[in-house]
């Protein structure tokens, strides 16, 4: 009986759009939160905002060819991701290529949904996401491809973390790190994809980077750190909804505006720590 | 028997070859320093042998499951990263808290654990990474200018570890210097390499000679020794012979 009240509540509180977008921003940052430190140890920042940009282009096709927007943006992303790493691998100058590939991917997408006959389309719904609108289906593939991001990453990490420190070194140790490459190529892919609908693609680079790098303050250790990331995200995320509910403010860039003023306080808090710290001594 | 060997191996970049033919082959507990100046290819023969390059032409054979221990030269840790040597240590394997304190104690800087690499000084950064080497019980030590950017007394410090570390596992150890002249004494072999092999031989023990002993301050207790070059041919395209 009790059991039936609790799920009958579970239910109605899904059927809620505000809890599903809570637990969708929150699935997300967990995804963005230990690969974004892995963006920021391996200075891959601008490669994420190139990969995210391009989905864009995924949601043209999936719009052109009546795909779920998931599977079109995962393609695109996919394909993005392993054209820039391919490309770098070849000695191409990473700054120029991802210039390049980032805002063509966009412009391109932008262009082809202006083609698409009889689609309306709400395209800030995509660039800068829609969570508001999270319907259950949904909330079930970002979970989903949030826990595998997340799996994913917990597989392999011994091996990531040290081609993050030194190929090299990881090589010598019987790790190839082109597989640890191609493990967080999929994974970036993976969390555009599912992030889309969160934050849009001009601020799913913002998820990655923002948490990780208000981290780095605090962490002594990478796993630290990418636990620290995934707590700031999601904390982000529900100050950021409550925000947008209260002042009535577009939700992705009230998350990534509070996540911004949490990096703004950690830089503030660890001097003030640090100058606090000296005077003691 | 053999670690590691490489055949005619050939190497270029787009552009002239780097290297070329070059026969290498390194035994159990053997000892050899390879030596050159910079630009002779020393890097990349080692990055060949270890597998992280392809050779252009030639084979390298490496024993099926063999245990290396790499050294590589002065490591960048990003600031970004938060590595405790504790961590850098347990990667790729987990280690225990006693196997690292044992591990640290044996290559002389016990306290570190708990410190950032970034915070460690060069010297210490370098044994730490050795105690990452030693962690895997290697047939083999593969050190790439190890010693490079220590102090005289710093370089004879370190050599004398690598020295005791071979005494007591019996491990190899291919070491390679820019140092022309100034080898580990116990070296079994000395290869001087500019492109390709320019000639190979023992080093002369001359540890005890004055102008040496103020060389290296404290003196290095016999870790490091002369070798004397015996080239039988000179470079025609005007580069400045190792010899």
């Amino acid at each position: 009986m009790r059991m039936t009240t609790a799920m009958t509540t579970g239910r109605a509180m899904l059927d809620d759009f505000f809890t599903r977008a809570i637990l969708a921003g929150i699935a997300v940052a967990a995804a963005t939160g230990p690969l974004g430190c892995f963006v920021v140890w391996r200075r891959m920042a601008y490669f994420g905002d190139a990969t995210a940009h391009a989905a864009i282009l995924g949601v043209a096709l999936s719009l052109a060819f009546a795909w779920s927007i998931y599977v079109g943006t995962l393609m695109v992303a996919f394909a993005m991701a392993l054209l820039v790493s391919t490309l770098v691998g070849r000695g191409w100058a990473i700054d120029t290529t991802l210039g390049v590939l980032a805002h063509s991917g966009l412009a391109l997408g932008l262009v082809a949904v202006s083609f698409l006959p009889n689609v309306r389309v709400d395209l800030s719904a995509y660039l800068f996401g829609d969570i508001l609108a999270v319907a259950r289906f949904d909330l079930g593939v970002i979970a989903l491809g949030a826990a595998l991001v997340v799996a994913l990453l917990a597989w392999r990490w011994q091996g990531l973390l040290l081609s993050t420190v030194s190929e090299d070194l990881a090589h010598a140790s019987g790790i190839d790190p082109a597989r640890e490459r191609l493990a967080l190529t999929v994974a970036l892919a993976v969390v555009v994809a599912v992030a889309l609908k969160v934050v849009g693609v001009l601020l799913i680079a913002a998820m990655l980077i923002i948490p990780a790098a208000t981290a780095r303050n605090f962490a002594r250790s990478p796993e630290l750190m990418a636990a620290l990331a995934a707590l700031i995200g999601a904390g982000a995320v529900m100050g950021g909804l409550h925000a947008s509910l209260i002042w009535d403010t577009p939700a992705g860039p009230s998350i990534v505006s509070i996540a911004a003023v949490a990096f703004a306080c950690a830089i503030f808090g660890a001097s003030l720590w640090r100058a606090t710290a000296a005077l003691w001594r | 028997m053999t670690l590691v060997s490489a055949e005619n191996l050939a190497a270029a970049f787009g552009g002239p070859p780097v290297l070329r033919d070059v026969d290498f082959a390194i035994a159990p507990g053997e000892i050899v320093t390879i030596v050159g100046p910079n630009g002779s290819g020393k890097s990349v023969l080692l990055r060949l042998l270890l597998g992280i390059l392809a050779p252009t032409r030639g084979r390298v054979w490496r024993k099926p499951g063999l245990r290396v221990g790499y050294v590589p030269q002065r490591l960048h840790i990003d600031a970004a990263l938060p590595m405790p040597v504790r961590r850098f240590l347990s990667l790729p394997r987990r280690r225990g808290r006693g196997e690292i304190a044992h591990v640290l104690e044996r290559v002389g800087v016990p306290r570190v654990a708990d410190q950032q690499m970034t915070t460690l000084s060069g010297g210490q950064f370098q044994r730490v990474l050795l105690a990452r080497a030693l962690l895997s019980e290697p047939e083999i030590l593969i050190l790439d200018e190890a010693a490079q950017g220590l102090d005289q007394p710093g370089i004879a410090g370190f050599y004398r570890l690598i020295d005791a570390v071979h005494r007591e596992l019996g491990c190899a150890v291919l070491s390679v210097s820019h140092d022309l002249h100034v080898v580990m004494s116990a070296s079994d072999r000395v290869i001087c390499l500019n492109g390709h092999i320019c000639c190979q031989g023992a080093p002369s023990a001359v540890s005890s000679a004055p102008e040496y002993r103020a060389l290296f301050g404290l003196g290095t207790d016999g870790a490091l020794a002369l070798y004397q070059h015996a080239h039988d041919h000179r470079h025609d395209d005007g580069a400045r012979d190792a010899g």
